[in-house]
């Protein structure tokens, strides 16, 4: 069943925006009322980052499922959710910056240049700005064919957020490997259906 | 200098009141102060009230405030309970420490097997307050009672052999459920140099904030080295080697680049994936800078002397 237009702008995306905040109205909850556990920045730090690349998964999962499960209408939801992957990615990369490093520029930049995890979760990060920015119809139509190379980025900086997850864990890889795993699962599908387009 | 070292006489565990009968008469001595007086503090309690009672505070002028005693049994590192930050406390009463001996082996002339109680017996417990800094960044303010390290090895007549102390912790998934996964490679072992083990700093820890050690924390018994990274402060320990050659050391063995034998807490030697320049004090509220790391984590007047003519950035 197939939802009409106005139902996908008048509920189904409404509601969905809601749910997406959230994640991020917990954190708020929690740092107001000090239930982020012992070490708050810490928390706050690692549920942004977390939800950054669970919303990029789940923006990554809408062609697999439109195809495979022929929901067609999916793809009117795609945008909102790739925006909060950006969303998401801009708190994450701001509590970094303002709670982790407090505006200290030298520290930053050191961190960014000598920190390979830094290094590569700042790119991701950087990447995803000329995405967000180009989300909008009017850009779509600007950039024509280009404007869907520009979003294949979106492979490149998925990588790059789960190797920023694994290379900052000390011992215990269960969750990024998790993560990989999906991940390579939403490319390979990609991959195979590119293949099976060219031959 | 941040130390306070408070002295007890000796008490046996057999002679401790059980927590629960100390819970209930604080209870109730607080109900009773609270409504005579309108006011409850644990100050005001009769000394019986904790198991440590009358520790004597020699007072080292300390600027630390005490982290509170729920986040150090709340935010712990202790993958043998799991590898999250609450796992350790969620995990704790899987964890029973009775009955706990301890081995002495290796390059001494008193070696043997001992039940905790005759372990601990003949060393008079204190109060020490020392800061723990993390590899991971964070740093706590934590009051250990326990008894000094280099007192205990003394004890077992360390040979001209012994240059280092090989210390593990209990291996056994049905009490550590965490070492069923091979995380890290179980058992946990530390080691320290036999002059740094002989430092007036190091402690054996038996409890905190005047009680008995909490699961979490590493009961019954572990390593307190207030000037190294958190991770060679080895919990729950059932055995002590004496050896001749440098032990391998469990974060060592897993990533050498990374965790070095010595591991001093060293704000100029970063780790190779993050700075350690400053660390966030557990307990602070997150609008809160960081605070500068201190070399030896501020204890370099007692410890630098161990590593005189040594280059730190190689010996990290």
């Amino acid at each position: 069943m197939t939802p009409s237009n106005t139902i996908i702008s008048y509920v189904v995306k409404p509601v969905l925006f809601l749910l997406c905040l959230i994640p991020l109205l917990c954190l708020v909850w929690g740092a107001l009322n000090e239930t982020l556990g012992a070490n708050p920045v810490e928390t706050m730090t690692r549920e942004t980052g977390e939800w950054t690349l669970r919303f990029l998964l789940i923006t990554l999962l809408i062609t697999p499922a439109r195809q495979l499960f022929n929901i067609p209408w999916l793809i009117k939801i795609r945008r909102m959710l790739g925006l909060f992957v950006f969303f998401n990615a801009v708190i994450h990369f701001l509590t970094y910056v303002w709670f982790d490093q407090f505006f200290d520029i030298n520290e930053i930049i050191k961190d960014i240049i000598k920190r390979p995890f830094i290094t590569v979760g700042f790119t991701a990060f950087i990447l995803l700005i000329p995405l967000a920015l180009t989300s909008n119809k009017a850009m779509m139509r600007r950039l024509k064919k280009n404007w869907q190379k520009l979003h294949q980025l979106i492979y490149l900086i998925a990588v790059l957020a789960v190797l920023h997850f694994i290379w900052l864990v000390k011992a215990d890889y269960e969750q990024p490997i998790i993560y990989s795993v999906i991940l390579l699962m939403l490319l390979s599908y990609r991959a195979y259906h590119q293949r099976k387009k060219a031959s | 200098m941040t130390i306070i070292i408070k002295k007890s006489t000796d008490i046996l565990p057999s002679e401790i009141t059980p927590k629960s009968i100390y819970q209930e008469r604080r209870r109730f001595m607080k109900q009773a102060f609270a409504s005579s007086l309108l006011i409850a503090t644990d100050a005001m309690l009769p000394a019986w009230a904790k198991r440590w009672p009358d520790l004597e505070a020699i007072n080292h002028n300390i600027d630390d405030k005490l982290t509170s005693l729920e986040d150090i049994t709340h935010y712990n590192n202790f993958y043998e309970l799991g590898t999250g930050k609450k796992d350790p406390a969620a995990n704790a009463q899987k964890f029973d420490p009775n009955p706990w001996t301890i081995s002495i082996e290796g390059e001494c002339n008193k070696q043997g097997v001992f039940n905790l109680e005759d372990f601990i017996k003949p060393y008079t417990l204190q109060e020490y307050i020392y800061r723990l800094r993390c590899v991971e960044g964070w740093s706590m303010v934590i009051p250990w009672v326990g008894f000094s390290l280099a007192d205990m090895l003394k004890k077992f007549e360390p040979t001209s052999k012994a240059k280092y102390v090989e210390f593990t912790t209990l291996l056994d998934k049905s009490r550590l459920p965490g070492q069923s996964r091979r995380v890290l490679n179980w058992p946990y072992v530390e080691g320290l140099r036999i002059d740094e083990a002989m430092n007036p700093l190091p402690i054996m820890a038996v409890g905190l904030y005047g009680d008995i050690l909490p699961n979490q924390n590493g009961a019954p018994i572990r390593l307190v080295v207030p000037w190294k990274y958190g991770f060679k402060s080895i919990k729950s320990i059932v055995k002590i080697r004496f050896t001749e050659t440098q032990p391998k050391t469990t974060w060592n063995i897993l990533a050498p680049r990374e965790y070095g034998f010595y591991s001093n807490v060293n704000p100029d030697v970063d780790h190779p994936r993050w700075s350690q320049s400053s660390e966030r004090p557990i307990g602070e509220p997150f609008w809160k800078p960081k605070r500068k790391t201190e070399m030896f984590n501020g204890y370099g007047e007692q410890v630098a002397n161990l590593y005189s003519g040594m280059d730190l950035t190689k010996h990290f």
